[in-house]
């Protein structure tokens, strides 16, 4: 008994000796990029074995949090900081703190409908009704309207919406708020809202794995979870009027809008933009860098792996159903990250 | 017979066999729980499981190496902070404390019992997570050790209480000082309750989730040390299952036998131990 | 815990030898050593009362008891009302002992008064091991069994033949208040079971037979004698239960659907306290967000402390009334 004990506590110690060589920095955020972010992350950790980054996806509410609260080493959002955050944390450390946009991504409504399995057109009317709770059925004509030829069954529909703190949430009611007064009077926008109707799900995770096991949901998640769990997810119509399908060029046909106007902080907006072919329910994903590093490996580390993502990583973009960074945009951060000292 | 005499026969009959349904269904329940993780968790597991880090989201295979040994070293961790205070303070309550302290402290520790564990989990976030600026291994196990504390505590002293009086008489008549005594007399004699005791605390705290949630954290790499975020068995169960990924949902289940067939061993064991040793009362 | 009977043959010795030859031999010594660590006990207690107490000013002081009867959750309004979470807690709590009461009673009696007692400790043996099964594997179960059978099979049967009642209303989710009740059933039966069935074999054994003696069948003996005997210490045993409910966190947020909420039908997802903490308290930003959810976790400590300390009342009563050795 005691032999085992003793082993056991000799092999924790040979683990966490082996293990203390590397330099670990801790980061914590959004989930809407966790699949490129963990692929990055394992990626850099190839090339420099030294670094480890260790990224955890809790939602972009908590990544905020975690990083204003200095538990964390940088943290990850996809709908910018606010004044008030920014503030806050200028207040709580004497430094501010940076947003480096990392990619593009959209997020698409996506559905589990029994017998349906094709793209469903949206309108924003459609949405913000569903989302608002009075549109209840499937086959409602403002749906319906839209998707002629589909059989759609007359069965409730179940809302699925984040519970969690979320970027996801951000540029969701972000657009709803931009397409609808009502929307934008009664709930507004923000990471975390107070939902008329609805399932909570946790992380883009939890909302994708609720709509694939729930018949009749709809919920709303980055391009990605619906794609790689074979979930149909639909088009939208955009400010235009044509109903666009969530791909890599109607995103970055989104962002290209905005690439030459970008502000120095980073921080914008690209939902519901002007353009024939763009996709409106998109936006930059951010992570968010302290501009002072206490620890100069942990700095160097940081720095290092910036100018990488900006640079080799995005190749890993496109596999992951994300959208490349503009030119414009990759060099006016490459020039901030002067700024991190 | 009378009709109502047989009515209430009947009714007898009836009722009883009613109850005797009741335990049957509570009791299949157990078995139904074993057998799905057993069936499930069972094709899922393979060696990586127990070897492998896991992989980026989406990604098939890997497995929750790290977050077995990040288990293993918060339990450890637990241990160190529960069963001590556990221990040492139960001798005070069954051989040293007079009745009103005794009465205070059993009353803060069954307080602390009835803590729910997510508030647990809050006290740990602002006492230890907050001031180190870190997520760790150090809060999880702080949090582990906290609910530790009151089980320990209450059954060693119920152990430590239920020694015949005569064995602490012959040791003081002896000669032998009071912790003399407790140390070579009365300990040992409430050896394999105290043991007990102490592996039926450990398997509790062993499945805990939600102090963990904002303590430990999580961590997709092997933990360094003592003082950086850590996975664990439950919390990769919980974020596991309310994925959408069905090689992360054979993991979950995978991850739900281990943890499962730990804390069921233990209770066993625990039991085993008590069962096979001193006449001690069941109360 | 139990009530610590001391029987008079064991247990400590009061004493006697002076003070010095007792600092000689370290008994003084020892003695202020456990009295540390016991005392670390009371001090780490109170330390999580005044923690809670205190990093939940701000909603105490802005929202007041308005905070218990406010149905908003609004995070980005900084409205914080925390009525969704107490219902959707409470409610749940009901459901699953509405289920888990009489099936852990009638199983008690079951071990108790019917069973061999081979077959009643073997029994007993795996009720304990149910409830050791941690409360992460529910949630687990809950996910991938409970809500598919509930979405496909109950709730549809319930709306076809009760639906007409406000409770059974609205669309078939699998997961809300109904599956959140009985995953908490299932986790809550075998403490039931465990402590009804000690209260019940502590009844003396003349009650019984002065009852059978009288020409009772042998159920109305059971139910017309023994039960109210032990209700006291059996009602201790669902306060208990309770108390566990009201806590369970992990099971709960996996299957209740994460939504503030107060609806009449068990359909609909909901939030418990336990839930919303798990979910929102790494996120939280801002003080009084933070705060709000401590409060909460102040509300959930209050209402446990107060049912386990009902609980702990009613067994004791009980067991001094039935003489016997009862185990809580």
């Amino acid at each position: 008994m005691k032999r085992i004990a003793g082993l056991f506590l000799a092999a924790l110690v040979l683990v966490s000796l082996a293990s203390a060589q590397a330099l670990l920095i801790n980061g914590a955020g959004a989930t809407f990029p966790n699949p490129i972010y963990s692929k990055w992350f394992d990626e850099y950790h190839k090339i420099n074995a030294n670094i480890q980054i260790n990224y955890l996806s809790v939602g972009s509410g908590a990544g905020i949090k975690q990083v204003t609260d200095g538990t964390v080493d940088f943290g990850a959002t996809d709908g910018p900081m606010n004044d008030e955050q920014l503030k806050a944390f200028q207040d709580k450390h004497g430094f501010g703190i940076l947003h480096f946009p990392t990619v593009l991504g959209a997020v698409v409504p996506t559905y589990n409908i029994p017998g349906v399995t094709v793209a469903l057109n949206f309108t924003p009317e459609a949405l913000a009704g569903i989302f608002l709770g009075k549109i209840t059925k499937w086959n409602d004509p403002a749906i319906a309207g839209a998707n002629k030829g589909v059989n759609l069954p007359g069965n409730d529909i179940v809302v699925v919406h984040r519970s969690d703190g979320s970027g996801t949430s951000y540029c969701w009611t972000d657009y709803l708020s931009k397409v609808s007064e009502e929307w934008k009077d009664k709930v507004g926008k923000g990471t975390s809202v107070n939902w008329p109707v609805g399932l909570g799900g946790k992380g883009n995770e939890g909302v994708t794995g609720q709509v694939k096991n729930a018949p009749n949901s709809i919920g709303y998640v980055e391009l990605i979870y619906a794609a790689s769990n074979n979930i149909p997810y639909g088009s939208v119509k955009n400010s235009s009027g044509s109903f666009i399908k969530a791909d890599l060029a109607s995103v970055s046909a989104a962002a290209a809008a905005v690439a030459k106007t970008m502000p120095d902080d980073f921080r914008v907006s690209i939902t519901n933009p002007p353009g024939k072919s763009a996709y409106p329910i998109a936006t930059f994903t951010w992570l968010l860098i302290p501009e002072k590093f206490s620890d100069g490996a942990k700095r160097d580390a940081m720095k290092g792996f910036l100018k990488w993502m900006l640079a080799d990583g995005q190749n890993y973009a496109e596999q992951l159903q994300y959208a490349k960074l503009p030119k414009e945009v990759v060099a006016k951060e490459e020039k901030a990250l002067g700024k991190i000292q | 017979m009378s009709p109502r005499l047989r009515w209430r026969k009947f009714v007898s009959g009836f009722m009883l066999t009613m109850t005797g349904v009741c335990a049957l269904v509570a009791v299949s329940v157990l078995f139904f729980i074993l057998g799905y993780l057993v069936y499930h968790g069972g094709t899922s597991i393979n060696w990586n499981f127990f070897t492998k880090l896991p992989t980026p989201v989406g990604e098939n295979g890997g497995g929750m190496a790290n977050a077995i040994v990040g288990s293993a070293k918060l339990l450890l961790l637990a241990s160190l902070l529960g069963v001590p205070i556990g221990f040492l303070g139960a001798i005070y309550l069954a051989e040293f404390s007079g009745s009103k302290v005794a009465f205070v402290v059993r009353y803060a520790a069954d307080l602390l019992n009835g803590v729910p564990s997510i508030v647990i989990g809050i006290f740990a976030y602002s006492l230890v997570v907050l001031p180190f600026k870190h997520f760790s291994t150090l809060a999880g196990g702080f949090a582990l050790g906290l609910m530790m504390i009151p089980i320990t505590l209450r059954s060693t002293e119920e152990f430590l209480l239920a020694v015949p009086r005569a064995l602490r008489e012959a040791a003081m008549a002896l000669g032998a000082s009071k912790w003399k005594t407790i140390a070579t007399v009365i300990v040992p004699a409430a050896y394999r309750g105290i043991l007990t005791a102490v592996l039926l605390a450990f398997a509790r705290v062993a499945g805990e989730t939600a102090p963990l949630l904002f303590t430990a954290f999580g961590n997709r790499f092997w933990s360094p040390g003592w003082n950086q975020p850590t996975a664990s068995l439950p919390v990769m169960i919980f974020t596991y299952a309310v994925a959408p990924y069905d090689d992360w949902h054979r993991q979950a289940w995978a991850a739900g036998l281990v943890l499962l067939g730990l804390i069921l061993v233990i209770n066993i064991v625990a039991r085993a131990i008590l069962a096979r040793g001193i006449a001690v009362p069941r109360a | 815990m139990a009530a610590t009977t001391t029987v008079p043959s064991a247990g400590p010795i009061p004493g006697s030898r002076s003070f010095l030859s007792r600092l000689r031999e370290g008994d003084e010594i020892a003695r202020l050593i456990t009295f540390l660590f016991a005392a670390s006990v009371v001090l780490v207690t109170v330390l999580l009362i005044f923690e809670l107490w205190q990093e939940s000013v701000l909603p105490r002081h802005k929202f007041g008891l308005h905070f218990f009867f406010t149905r908003v959750w609004d995070p980005i309004a900084e409205q914080f009302g925390a009525l969704p979470f107490i219902y959707g807690t409470l409610i749940t709590a009901t459901v699953s002992l509405v289920i888990a009461v009489p099936l852990g009673i009638g199983a008690a009696i079951f071990l108790a008064e019917l069973a061999p007692a081979r077959l009643s400790d073997a029994l007993e043996f795996f009720i304990d091991l149910l409830a050791a099964v941690p409360s992460v594997i529910y949630g687990l179960l809950g996910v991938f069994i409970v809500v598919p059978v509930m979405r496909d099979y109950v709730q549809p049967a319930l709306k076809s033949t009760l639906g007409f009642l406000p409770l059974f209303a609205g669309p078939a989710y699998g997961i809300g208040f109904l599956t959140a009740g009985i995953v908490l059933a299932i986790m809550v039966i075998p403490y039931i079971i465990s402590v009804s069935r000690e209260v019940l074999m502590s009844v003396p054994r003349d009650q019984r037979e002065a009852a059978l003696g009288l020409g009772s069948t042998r159920w109305e003996s059971t139910w017309k004698v023994v039960v109210p005997f032990a209700r006291a210490g059996i009602m201790g045993s669902i306060f208990l239960a309770l108390a566990r409910a009201l806590g369970e966190t992990m099971a709960v947020t996996m299957v209740i659907g994460n939504t503030p909420t107060i609806s009449a039908s068990l359909f609909s997802p909901g939030y418990s306290i336990a839930a919303v903490i798990a979910n929102e308290f790494t996120e939280a930003t801002g003080a009084l967000y933070t705060q709000a959810l401590i409060e909460l976790g102040l509300v959930l400590f209050l209402l446990t402390f107060l049912l386990n300390g009902v609980a702990r009342l009613l067994l004791v009563f009980t067991t001094q009334r039935g003489g016997g050795t009862a185990h809580a």
